[in-house]
């Protein structure tokens, strides 16, 4: 056991000027221990930036204008032009929800009051989980639990490092361990060919394994998986080009390993009924339980996705997908998803959120559309109302829950800029509604 | 504004008056003595023959935090046809076991309630914990922070060091965390099952830190009074829902020592092995030893039947649990190296043997102890019924030929394995008034609530004197909050925030040294991106700026000992 209370402290003491501890809302992590300093160019990530990070951080925001119908107006104008659209829209359709607690809260609130339908723009990736916890459920861990305790980690077909630049750095790669003064080496498996593993480096990192099947043919693989665990042994030689010794080997290694890891990013899997790849995974997961410890950790929850998914869950009971057309929430997560309704004509008006990343902008609509967006947002032809606001954690504080359900984040006012905030807009606009 | 509420039929514990005609008077959301003569009364409630109580308090109720929302997100089928319209005034929501937040604020409010608990706020879900709490309208809310699962307080007492280093960390905690109060669940358990040790009785030891639950709850019960917080440490014993775990309780109950203690949802901790089915009450043995223990107080968790979610911290016992889940879907999480949870669905049947003598045993604890102030209302929201049973549960306490009549519909092999029948007592309004007012407020330190004594907060619930019980309770006709009619005939009228209690111990900044050290080598999250301040509290609530409205208020702690 580490004697903690001897232990130095990390890293060299921060510039004088610097802003240290900072939380980073660009990806689902929310690493909170980037270091910014501000000169005369703008903010600039000094420390622990990925480059997630210093895209979210460095860009500049100035010059936006709100505007009507392409042309600049004052934000009094723009929120009066969205709230008699609001107002006249029978289905307004609240999309993107690019924001943080408070922003979601606020489109709750109008979307209660106006009758909307809430959904988030990356919800396709996070029902390939609601599904399975809402048909089975599953045992999952967190960041922290995963750094200290995990000595197998398998990665399910996921490009982590595409989505999640610090993960292997924060979680896989670490040199301290609660449990010991000298952690072994990790071993990490990657079910899945050509995904990234130029972040699997480092001394914490022992041998790395790939069982290089096709992307799509995953489910294969790990429904081989789970029957060697199961204890029904395959009777193929190869399963999706797999060897089914390797897939032994690695039945083997769960079971012998004190805590394996499954980790795997919804986004990721986009193929059709990747829901059953989760599925699988999680079952296999309770298997493992039965005699020893294993757990799953599913990343992904970029773009504010969890708190979204969570807030939503806690006012309406349902994790995104509900019409408060009829003034209770209805969920359908089949029927409301928002995409299938534009596609289908459902719908009278479009107000899209997005607070992060330009590139998160509002899908081609025939409909008109509101944007609540970051400047420099990826537009599609002009909308009927563009309000250009505030990143969280960048241009006004606020708070982030973080990919793993459990840990939510203080996000500091950087005062990049004098942006409104998400949450003060869609207040004025129910408040005028 | 002075408010006279006339000639009601007062019951008011705390002040000792039992069923008495008298007036009342609140001036500016505070209760005031009797004005002089003559004094412009500004309004007036005439209350003749009617019921005059404080607001209920809830002090053990899982409201907020995100064992609860994954319980949401869990069961849609259970939010389905359970569905709450907005109104002008209110907004939205659903739920049956476990509804949404704001439904959860107003359905307590329209039962008369104005304060619940959140029992089981990990550390580092805190920040979420608060947020979910602030959704919750209409009540005052505060929270119990989990410790002794996690590895700092394990490394630090199996490290033996200095018990003030220990009572600093715990005091830390509680700060960052806005806690009221500290609780403790499966003692080392949570932690032992994340090293694959499957049950942790009372001596039995952690197989890496080495740790008994003795030493666990022994250190927090000392810590907690030594630290001058009201409450004593609120224990969620050994071997939850295990045959056989009343024996964990009775020698809990034994080891304390003399020191303080709160035994939580004890009618999951008052099981036998007696008899065919291997499953017995043990709810004499424990009211028997408790009666003699006035150190020890408890809450039920009574159950009822129907589906529910049972929501725990409990990661290991939850575990064991879920081959009873109903429907077949759980989760189960370990967190943080701080703690854990469990979610699992449950529908307790009456025509279950098992299911049946719970719910006999619960009724059998709160009927066999004798001292009111020392046993709380609780089902245990959502784990053993949903909260808006409470009314029912009231009935049964309060009226011996219902209580009967429901014990006979139920599972034959338990009525025979209960006592129940031979029980005699009814609860009167005046411990009604005391375990659903009196008691909570003054457990957990709350000085201006649960009794309508000059300087209380004018939280005051009005009932029709019904013979049925479960009617009166159900619908009040008048909640106040603050002095603010908030409902009428159990119907909001008014939407407010409620505030957010805590407790600050005095503690040696020095500890934060070797904690932020600690959070750098080992954690995610930075030791001052962990504690939530004042302000983050304050928002959520009702958007003041901080001390405008006293949305945080701070109880005060005894000094502190050493």
């Amino acid at each position: 056991m580490t004697n903690w209370t001897q232990a130095k402290g990390p890293g060299d003491s921060p510039k004088s000027n610097a802003i240290t501890d900072v939380a980073c809302p660009f990806c689902g992590l929310v690493c909170d221990d980037l270091e910014m300093v501000r000169d005369e160019t703008g903010l600039k990530v000094a420390k622990n930036g990925c480059e997630k990070a210093v895209a979210g951080f460095e860009r500049k925001v100035d010059g936006a204008r709100p505007q009507v119908d392409g042309r600049d107006v004052d934000i009094e104008t723009a929120i009066r032009a969205a709230t008699d659209l609001i107002r006249k829209s029978s289905l307004p359709l609240y999309g993107g929800l690019g924001t943080d607690v408070d922003g979601i809260r606020a489109v709750m609130a109008l979307a209660d009051k106006s009758g909307g339908v809430v959904d988030h723009a990356l919800s396709e990736g996070q029902y390939r989980n609601f599904r399975v916890l809402q048909t089975t459920g599953w045992i999952m861990t967190t960041l922290t639990e995963t750094r200290n305790r995990a000595d197998v980690i398998i990665v399910v077909g996921s490009d982590i490092q595409k989505l999640h630049p610090r993960f292997f750095e924060r979680i896989v790669n670490v040199e301290q361990s609660l449990l010991t003064e000298t952690p072994a080496k990790r071993t990490v498996y990657f079910i899945g060919k050509g995904l990234d593993q130029s972040g699997v480096k480092g001394p914490r990192i022992g041998e790395v394994i790939t069982l290089p099947c096709e992307l799509e043919r995953i489910d294969e693989v790990v429904s081989a998986l789970a029957a060697e665990i199961k204890g029904t042994p395959v009777g193929a030689d190869s399963v999706a080009g797999v060897p089914t010794a390797d897939i032994r080997a690695l039945s083997e290694r769960c079971k012998a390993s004190a805590y394996p890891v499954f980790v795997w990013a919804p986004p990721s899997l986009a193929f059709p009924n990747a829901d059953l790849v989760v599925n699988t995974v999680s079952d296999l997961v309770k298997d493992l339980n039965v005699k020893g410890r294993a757990a799953g950790l599913a990343l992904g929850g970029n773009e504010g996705a969890i708190s979204a998914g969570a807030v939503c869950s806690w006012q309406s009971g349902y994790p995104l997908r509900v019409s408060f057309s009829s003034g209770k929430p209805d969920y359908d997560f089949t029927r409301y998803a928002i995409p299938k309704m534009l596609a289908g004509g459902e719908g009278d008006l479009l107000v899209w959120l997005a607070s992060f990343t330009p590139d998160l902008g509002p899908p081609p609509a025939s409909i008109p559309t509101i944007v609540l967006g970051t400047p420099g947002i990826k537009l599609n032809g002009t909308p009927a109302v563009y309000i250009p606001i505030g990143t969280p954690g960048v241009d006004h504080g606020g708070r982030i829950i973080r990919v793993d359900n459990v840990v939510s984040l203080p996000l500091r006012d950087l005062g990049r800029s004098s942006l409104p905030k998400a949450a003060d807009v869609l207040a004025a606009i129910e408040l005028a509604l | 504004m002075l408010i006279k509420f006339t000639g009601g039929t007062v019951y008011d514990p705390a002040n000792g008056v039992n069923g008495e005609v008298r007036d009342i008077y609140a001036r500016d959301g505070r209760i005031v003595a009797a004005p002089p003569p003559g004094t412009k009364i500004d309004q007036e409630y005439s209350l003749q023959g009617r019921t005059v109580m404080a607001g209920a308090i809830d002090p053990h109720s899982h409201i907020g935090g995100g064992k609860v929302t994954i319980g949401r997100m869990l069961l849609p089928e259970d939010h389905q046809g359970h569905e709450v319209a907005r109104t002008d005034l209110t907004r939205s929501g659903c739920g049956h076991a476990v509804p949404s937040t704001m439904t959860t604020g107003y359905r307590y409010a329209e039962m008369g309630y104005t304060a619940a608990f959140e029992p089981a706020m990990l550390p580092a879900n805190a920040r979420q914990a608060h947020l979910e709490m602030g959704d919750t309208p209409m009540i005052d809310k505060g929270a119990f922070v989990m410790l002794g699962n996690d590895d700092f307080f394990l490394r630090s007492l199996a490290q033996k060091k200095d018990f003030s280093f220990i009572k600093d960390y715990i005091a830390f905690t509680m700060h960052a965390a806005q806690a009221l109060a500290v609780k403790i669940v499966n003692p080392g358990g949570i932690s032992a099952f994340k090293f694959n040790q499957r049950q942790l009785d009372l001596d039995e030891r952690h197989q890496f830190y080495g740790l008994t639950p003795r030493d666990i709850i022994l250190t927090l019960a000392r810590g907690m009074k030594e630290l001058g917080v009201p409450h004593p440490i609120h224990i969620h014993g050994c071997n939850l829902g295990v045959p056989g775990s009343m024996h964990s309780t009775l020698a809990t109950i034994r080891a304390a020592e003399g020191l303080p203690l709160h035994l939580t949802h004890i009618q999951f901790h008052s099981y036998g092995t007696e008899g065919d089915m291997k499953f017995s009450s043990g709810a004499p043995q424990i009211a028997e030893l408790l009666n003699q223990h006035s150190n020890v107080s408890i809450d039920i968790g009574q159950i009822m039947f129907g589906q529910t979610c049972t929501a725990s911290g409990d990661s290991m016992r939850q575990y064991g649990n879920t081959k009873s889940a109903d429907p077949k879907k759980w989760v189960v999480m370990d967190i943080e190296c701080d703690n854990g949870c469990g979610v699992v669905p449950m529908t307790y049947r009456d025509k279950s043997y098992v299911n049946a003598l719970q719910w006999a045993i619960g009724l059998e604890l709160f009927l066999l102890v004798n001292d009111p102030w020392r046993i709380f209302l609780t089902t245990d929201h959502p784990n053993g019924a949903p909260f808006y049973y409470y009314p029912h549960l009231i009935r049964l306490l309060m009226d011996r030929t219902f209580r009967n009549e429901m014990l006979e519909k139920l599972h034959p092999g338990a009525q025979a394995a209960t006592i129940l029948k031979s029980l005699d007592r009814e609860y009167s309004l005046y411990e009604i008034a005391i375990m659903t007012r009196a008691g909570p407020a003054r457990s957990l330190g709350l000085r201006d609530r649960g009794h309508l004594g000059a300087g209380a907060t004018a939280d005051i619930t009005v009932y029709e004197d019904l013979a049925d019980r479960e009617a009166m309770f159900k619908t009040p006709l008048f909640v106040f909050k603050n002095g603010e009619l908030i409902v009428r005939n159990g119907q909001v009228v008014k939407v407010v925030a409620g505030a957010t209690h805590v407790a600050r111990p005095e503690y040696d900044r020095a500890i934060e040294k070797p904690l932020r050290e600690y959070f750098e080598r080992y954690h995610t999250v930075k030791l001052d991106n962990f504690r939530l301040s004042d302000q983050e509290i304050v928002d959520s609530n009702c958007g003041h700026t901080g001390g405008e409205c006293g949305c945080v208020i701070v109880q005060p702690c005894g000094p502190r000992t050493s």
